[in-house]
């Protein structure tokens, strides 16, 4: 029992999503294989093969794997599969992208977004957006699974010494290509890896006003999010978003600022460990969830808890 | 060109969901379902793909329950031309829908699948990738723009820090995003007529397909509670706090 990790990368580094998902597949009860599929991807690759717990490293290196195009990446790891009885991704848009297309493939029914292995083929999902949690057991001969990143710790970035092994790179399919991508670029952590968020709600009032958040997230060395009511309304880009529809957080701090605390947006953040909230409404739903509150104006508070900290 | 659009029947998304007391799954009975709304911003876009030109017959596709006939009724109303129901009362997992769909898209012939990017009940984000691959076609998932032009879609897509742009062959499948589009509002006039409009009703057997379950659901539970905390009279409690009691600064 062998279980690959399909490993999240920019070429050059390892996103720490990859991390999640190896303890994931170290649960599983197997060795645990790493795959980079990339072009110039030895640095991920190098990455990948320190990483406690892993045993192999296996990379496909071709200009058509540059980009994770699903139709290539998911070939390269079809053609692989099998020497494998688990095939895991973390659940990133990039994981979610390609790992149903190798499923099908396989003729395997997928388990998306585990949060807990119970044993090799029987795992723990939410669905209807966290407010409830399936346990389901697999007949299928290989697991194909998604990781919910927050669900498991990630495993140490050092201390492994895999080896490292080039395969075969399978063909360009010649059906997509890629063509642009617009990443803002930021000081600040990843909201998926942040060990603390500073979030604005629909009481911004403005995209302007939140800039008053920033001293805090700077002061906190935190991730900048949003709800999306936020979003909606065009205060913020829709990657800031944290919610069922947006991205599922659990970091060590959470500060909502100006948000009531919709269901969607509580079924992103509430597996956070200490959850702040900071709104004028004291009914606000989010107080419901939040271990302190403060029920006050954030345009003075925020300023106020800003100079609190020194 | 033609466009097909896989709708699901679920959970009205304003509904509380309620987990059965003896672990089986969640109450379903007489609550309201509604269309996934992931699916209805794909039906609205295959109508505003028609209504730009570039789409000629927009048709709407179910797999479930005879009820979801309702949910294809809907897609009539907001405007797709006819529909299609594949009928079966068994417990339908992603990989099942997908075979069902590639076999009613190989009959059919589209140019384009557009579907939503995940169902809201089983959260599950597997259907159009499985489908594409299925039918050996390219995706775009999670879609936030889409331009048909010379026989390519080219797709702007939400990812993690931002957006990416493929070009991708049709025929092709893309999956939905929320901000792809806002759907419009169903009028009482496109719901009596939706009523005139075709609706065929096919089994799995007819599409050669086994929809048998790969997993079984051994229990469904409730999340554990997240209790509410306490409310701090100022920042400098707060700051205390933070510092002193959860030790989070």
């Amino acid at each position: 029992m062998t279980a690959l990790v399909i490993a999240e990368h920019d070429n050059a580094t390892l996103k720490g999503a990859t991390l999640n998902a190896v303890t994931a597949a170290a649960q599983c009860g197997g060795e645990v294989h790493v795959l980079v599929a990339g072009s110039n991807c030895g640095a991920a690759a190098q990455a990948a093969a320190q990483v406690a717990g892993v045993a192999k490293v296996l990379v496909a290196d071709a200009p058509h794997l540059a980009d994770a195009l699903a139709e290539n990446v998911a070939a390269q790891v079809v053609a692989l599969a099998g020497a494998y009885s688990h095939i895991l991704a973390p659940a990133t848009p990039n994981g979610k992208n390609i790992l149903p297309r190798v499923a099908a493939a396989l003729d395997a029914q997928q388990i998306s977004e585990i949060v807990a292995v119970e044993s090799p083929d029987t795992f723990v999902r939410p669905i209807y957006a966290g407010n409830a949690l399936a346990t389901v057991q697999s007949a299928d001969a290989k697991k194909v699974i998604t990781v919910r990143t927050t669900g498991f710790d990630g495993a140490a970035a050092s201390g492994g010494a895999a080896a490292v092994e080039s395969v075969a790179a399978v063909a360009d399919a010649g059906i997509s290509a890629f063509v642009s991508r617009e990443v803002a670029k930021s000081e600040r952590p990843e909201l998926g890896a942040a060990k603390v968020i500073v979030s604005g709600g629909r009481g911004m009032g403005s995209g302007e006003n939140f800039k008053i958040l920033e001293p805090l997230a700077d002061k906190l060395g935190a991730a900048m999010g949003a709800s999306r009511a936020a979003v909606d309304a065009g205060f913020v880009p829709n990657d800031w978003q944290v919610g069922q529809t947006g991205k599922i957080v659990a970091p060590q701090l959470y500060i909502a600022v100006g948000i009531s605390g919709a269901i969607q947006h509580l079924a992103g953040m509430k597996d956070s460990k200490v959850i702040v909230a900071i709104n004028k409404d004291a009914e606000a739903p989010i107080f419901s969830v939040a271990d302190y509150g403060i029920v006050g104006d954030l345009f003075t508070i925020v300023p106020e808890l800003v100079k609190e900290l020194g | 060109m033609k466009v097909l659009v896989p709708v699901k029947r679920v959970v009205d998304y304003n509904v509380k969901v309620r987990v059965k007391a003896d672990q089986t799954g969640v109450e379903t009975a007489n609550v309201k379902m509604s269309m996934n709304p992931f699916d209805e911003i794909a039906v609205e876009e295959a109508m505003r793909l028609k209504e730009a030109g570039v789409a000629t017959e927009v048709v709407v596709v179910s797999c479930g329950v005879a009820a979801c006939q309702e949910t294809l009724r809907t897609g009539l109303a907001i405007g797709a031309d006819r529909a299609i129901l594949v009928e079966t009362d068994v417990d339908l997992q992603p990989l099942a829908v997908a075979k069902l769909l590639a076999a009613v898209a190989r009959k059919e012939g589209p140019s384009l699948m557009i579907l939503g990017k995940q169902a809201i009940d089983d959260d599950s984000n597997q259907t159009g990738q499985m489908v594409a691959a299925l039918l050996g076609w390219p995706q775009a998932t999670f879609a936030s723009k889409v331009v048909i032009a010379d026989g390519k879609a080219t797709v702007t897509r939400e990812v993690d820090g931002g957006l990416e742009t493929v070009r991708i062959n049709l025929p092709a499948v893309v999956t939905t995003d929320l901000r792809l589009n806002e759907p419009r509002y169903v009028t009482l006039p496109n719901i009596m007529k939706a009523k005139k409009k075709p609706l065929e009703n096919v089994k799995p057997a007819d599409l050669g397909v086994d929809v048998a379950p790969r997993l079984k659901t051994l229990k469904v539970t409730e999340p554990p509670k997240r209790s509410a905390g306490i409310k701090v009279p100022d920042v400098a409690t707060l700051v205390a706090k933070l510092k002193n009691e959860a030790k989070v600064i």
